[in-house]
């Protein structure tokens, strides 16, 4: 409430200032001071700190190792090729098979998209039911997944496999999606408890007063507002899932190895030649999907982390 | 129609008591207002009036039936929230007939129903928007709807005006009267404003620390206050006491200021003693020829009217004067005589500071 009032407010307040202010703001603008020249100078440094590796990827991936060879990793492409891009994605060797990367794709698409909807779903169903209906020791419950959360994944690892193979599921896709379920339910839990903590309780007892149970009033009411947090929680078990490499490697067995871990594989070969421009293309491949889900997603990223804090 | 019982309601909140023995009957067709300030167990009582708040121990009966442990959707309630609460995903139409679609009824008799209400509440050019696309006054004319539809036998208000503006907070108070008038349901209304109290209720119970302090009608309420806390929170501005003492005789006086009040001050036979006069502002007259005499300290002109403020042997009381001429021009420090109206005065016991 007061976040918004106050974000109306302003407009209204900078645009009194602005006609006092305005002469004074222009001239201001268009010097260029030396404070701001140094500004300037950091930023664009910044910028080509971060762009410069990208950049040699992007361009080793483009050459022939022949021209690689030749040294000038800053050089444009002479010839520029694709071939190590199709390389990369269906005949390199990842490991014992040489199909590529294409199958760690596939592979990581079919890991992400259950460990994205079910830890999602479910911590949701948690956050709403310990924000509404606040069962008996709901804090302490909410203070042990918190604290699951502070647990490096490293300590869980060889229970986790101990238990897996006693239930007879280790090293397969089921097993990896529950590893990443386990393992994002605190932070999906926290996200969604802390959204709905900032919807109105009354909008709950509206809910109750009109006759709907658990169920409806979660998937009538509140689920349908949640859109903006669905998104921030998407991107985040996403990109955790799709980057995730150790769980991926111990317990997703060896047919459904994600596109991380035969990356490692691609990169790490030590027989022959390395190919330079294959592992290059093939490292931009595996984090394509990440990257494009950020800039697909940037604004509404920023609104679901706005709303979830300001909302109420 | 249906009455509210509520015997001996106990209502603890996270290890807190929130409302202490508390004895309630509402008569069918009655508008009671729950009158109190903020934190006076007046909100939590109206919740578990509609079941969404547990009592520890007593009955609650609604319409002649033990709802103590029902379900808020069996209790035959409708509710309207301080903060609308409209499902924000819905429109005006879904948001209305949400209930009753979770009640199994038949789709022509909900369009029928949610039609009626619609028209009652001028709402029916706006049936298909979402609340975000409403005004502050629209978003709670379709939330007293989604009350309306439900054709509950008793009406539960928790502070629907307060988020209003002034303008808006007096015009759906008149509707909501005028609703009244037209439906002639039983309504429980919350509220911390004396002035929806005032003009709404033909009861008002007035609330502190989750007790009842008095329950009366408005002008009952207003003129003879059960106690102190009463006299003091009903009335703009407040009722002014006076420490002073009552002769065997029955004349109160407190320093230089001396009057015997009326019968309707106190219980008859009221024996001498220490006592606390209450006076309103608008039983205390600016005349030359009064008895009292005093200094004004201040004048708040309101437009129709202005409030003096006169000392008087160290006492300050209030005094409302309506006519507006250039003999009713006062000034701070200027010397005055006033007449207290005898008849309209109350008196409290110092100690417990209720009424005599």
């Amino acid at each position: 409430m007061n976040f918004h009032s106050i974000a109306q407010r302003l407009p209204a307040d900078v645009a009194g200032g602005e006609n006092v202010e305005r002469s004074a703001v222009r001239t201001r603008r268009r010097r260029l001071t030396p404070a701001r020249i140094g500004i300037y100078a950091f930023l664009f440094g910044a910028a080509l700190f971060f762009l410069l590796p990208l950049y040699v990827m992007i361009v080793t991936s483009l050459k022939s190792m022949d021209e690689i060879r030749a040294g000038g990793i800053f050089a444009l492409p002479l010839a520029a090729t694709l071939e190590p891009w199709r390389q990369a994605w269906s005949t390199v060797c990842t490991g014992a098979a040489c199909e590529g990367l294409r199958t760690g794709f596939w592979n990581s698409v079919a890991i992400t998209v259950p460990s994205t909807l079910l830890p999602i779903l479910i911590g949701a169903i948690n956050g709403y039911a310990l924000s509404f209906w606040r069962p008996r020791f709901a804090n302490l419950l909410f203070g042990v997944l918190m604290a699951g959360a502070f647990v490096p994944v490293q300590v869980m690892i060889y229970p986790l496999v101990r238990v897996m193979a006693l239930a007879g599921v280790f090293g397969s896709l089921p097993a990896i999606v529950l590893v990443h379920l386990v393992f994002g339910m605190p932070m999906m839990t926290l996200l969604f408890r802390n959204y709905y903590c900032s919807v109105p309780q009354e909008l709950f007892h509206a809910a109750r007063v009109d006759g709907a149970g658990f169920w409806r009033i979660f998937l009538r009411v509140m689920l349908p507002m949640s859109l903006p947090i669905i998104v921030v929680a998407a991107i985040i078990q996403v990109t955790g899932v799709w980057n995730d490499y150790i769980l991926g490697l111990v317990f997703a067995g060896r047919e459904n190895l994600p596109m991380t871990v035969q990356l490692n594989n691609v990169i790490n070969t030590t027989t022959g030649t390395r190919l330079y421009n294959v592992n290059m293309a093939a490292t931009i491949l595996t984090a394509l999907v990440p990257l494009a889900l950020y800039f697909g997603s940037g604004r509404w990223f920023v609104r679901g982390i706005a709303a979830g804090a300001v909302k109420g | 129609m249906a009455n509210v019982n509520l015997r001996k309601l106990n209502i603890v909140l996270g290890g807190k008591s929130i409302i202490r023995d508390l004895d309630l009957q509402v008569e069918p067709g009655e508008f009671l207002v729950l009158l109190g300030p903020s934190g006076c167990g007046k909100s939590t009582l109206l919740h578990s009036i509609a079941g969404l708040v547990d009592a520890d121990s007593g009955a609650i009966e609604i319409g002649g039936r033990d709802m103590t442990d029902a379900d808020p959707s069996e209790r035959g309630i409708g509710m309207v929230f301080q903060s609308y609460a409209l499902y924000p995903t819905m429109s005006v139409q879904d948001n209305m007939s949400f209930g009753l679609k979770i009640a199994g009824m038949p789709k022509a008799d909900i369009k029928r129903r949610v039609g009626h209400a619609a028209e009652m509440l001028q709402l029916g050019a706006l049936l298909d928007r979402k609340p975000s696309q409403l005004s502050g006054g629209q978003r709670q004319r379709v939330a007293i709807g989604r009350a309306l539809v439900r054709e509950a036998q008793v009406f539960l208000f928790d502070e629907p005006l307060s988020n209003l503006d002034a303008k808006l907070r007096a015009e759906l108070r008149r509707e909501l009267k005028l609703l009244h008038h037209k439906l002639g349901s039983t309504m429980i209304y919350v509220t911390h404003d004396q002035v929806e109290a005032m003009t709404l209720a033909s009861r008002i119970v007035v609330m502190e620390k989750g007790q009842v302090q008095q329950i009366g009608t408005p002008l009952d309420v207003y003129e003879r206050p059960a106690n102190r806390f009463v006299a003091g929170f009903l009335g703009a501005p407040a009722m002014a006491f006076v420490d002073g003492a009552l002769d065997g005789a029955g004349r109160f006086t407190a320093d230089d200021l001396s009057l015997v009040p009326g019968p309707g001050c106190c219980a008859p036979g009221v024996a001498g003693g220490p006592a606390v006069l209450g006076v309103r502002p608008e039983h205390v007259g600016i005349r030359a020829d009064g008895a009292l005499a005093g200094t004004v300290s201040l004048v708040e002109p309101m437009g129709n009217h202005q409030v003096v403020w006169i000392r008087c042997a160290g006492h300050t009381l209030a005094s409302l004067v309506h006519e507006d001429s250039a003999a009713n021009k006062y000034e701070p420090g200027q010397a005055v005589r006033f007449t207290i109206d005898a008849g309209r005065v109350s008196l409290f016991d110092p100690q417990s500071g209720n009424r005599l």
